[in-house]
């Protein structure tokens, strides 16, 4: 493996499945902990056999498709995909939307799911199994486009496939260490990270796979991710909101 | 069943949040897939500017957001 070429992908893959992980472990730790680790467990390896089944069924089409094609409709998705991400970094960092809090949404989702009664003792629990189900094939999917988007494009399937197995190693560890949300993760920051990352390589391949000649080839890549993060930078402050001004009234004014 | 439909219109949502970023995207890419080869020396200079035209997309899109709230 080229590891300056594997690199950038892999530090993408890694850092978006993270994100991606940490989602999915705040609510498998909310079911796990109101109805039962059984049956949370029971959801958490359906998901993770579905998404191995799409993987095998789709993975081996993608040798197929001509690599100007794959370039093409990969790079479109990743700047949909991470243009977005950026985008909502932005906002949030400027105060425009709220900050995404993984201690609120594990309070939320043990709410919810004691609201829906204690489940039967021995028997499994489908509350608790479609739950983690769907918590793991939502965040799963986006685990898995991540890491066909980042690595196929480039032939670096491998590559990318470690950076995402390295994340879910991590986070099922700190997830069994602490035994709660990882809400001091920097969410946020690690969302701008990501999606200046996928900015850049969305942009690298649609143009590739448009035929366009990038300077300097892959090392493009380089200035692509300094220059998204330049223009996502520069965004947060122009985006900032200004508190209103404090208007000076007189008296006779206010009469 | 359910499950798999929430998956779906989760993961469709992935890719369009904002529907006006997402269409700002496909019309740039397209202009640039279907009109920079028919221009001359594009090769050189296309590159670049597919990613100016992405940055700008994303500033103007962040900005007017910033101005609705």
């Amino acid at each position: 493996m080229n590891w300056t070429h594997a690199g950038p992908t892999i530090l993408a893959a890694f850092l978006a499945s993270f994100v991606e992980f940490v989602e999915a472990l705040t609510i498998v730790l909310a079911v796990g902990i109101v109805r039962g680790w059984r049956s949370a467990l029971i959801g958490v390896f359906s998901g993770v056999a579905f998404l191995t089944v799409l993987v095998l069924i789709f993975g081996p089409a993608l040798s197929r498709v001509p690599i100007h094609v794959l370039q093409l409709i990969l790079g479109v998705l990743l700047l949909l995909f991470g243009l977005r991400w950026l985008r909502k970094a932005i906002l949030r960092a400027a105060g425009v939307l709220k900050l995404h809090d993984e201690a609120a949404a594990f309070e939320k989702e043990t709410k919810t799911l004691k609201a829906l009664g204690l489940p039967t003792t021995g028997a499994t629990d489908m509350i608790a199994v479609t739950t983690s189900f769907k918590a793991v094939t939502v965040e799963g999917l986006e685990v898995v486009f991540i890491v066909i988007a980042t690595g196929a494009a480039s032939r670096m399937l491998p590559a990318a496939a470690l950076g995402a197995t390295a994340a879910g190693l991590l986070v099922v560890l700190l997830g069994l260490a602490v035994h709660r949300p990882l809400a001091k993760v920097p969410e946020n920051t690690l969302k701008f990270s990501v999606g200046v990352l996928l900015s850049a390589f969305g942009t690298f391949w649609t143009g590739a796979g448009v035929g366009l000649a990038w300077p300097g080839e892959d090392l493009s890549l380089l200035w692509l991710v300094a220059a998204f993060l330049g223009v996502g930078l520069t965004a947060v402050p122009l985006a900032r909101r200004k508190p209103m001004p404090v208007v000076e009234t007189s008296e006779s004014e206010v009469l | 069943m359910n499950a798999l439909k929430t998956a779906w219109e989760e993961f469709l949502s992935l890719f369009i949040d904002d529907g006006s970023l997402a269409i700002g995207i496909l019309v740039w890419v397209a202009i640039v897939g279907l009109l920079f080869p028919r221009l001359p020396n594009s090769t050189q200079w296309g590159a670049p500017l597919l990613f100016v035209g992405l940055a700008a997309i994303l500033v103007e899109n962040v900005l007017r957001r910033a101005r609705k709230s």
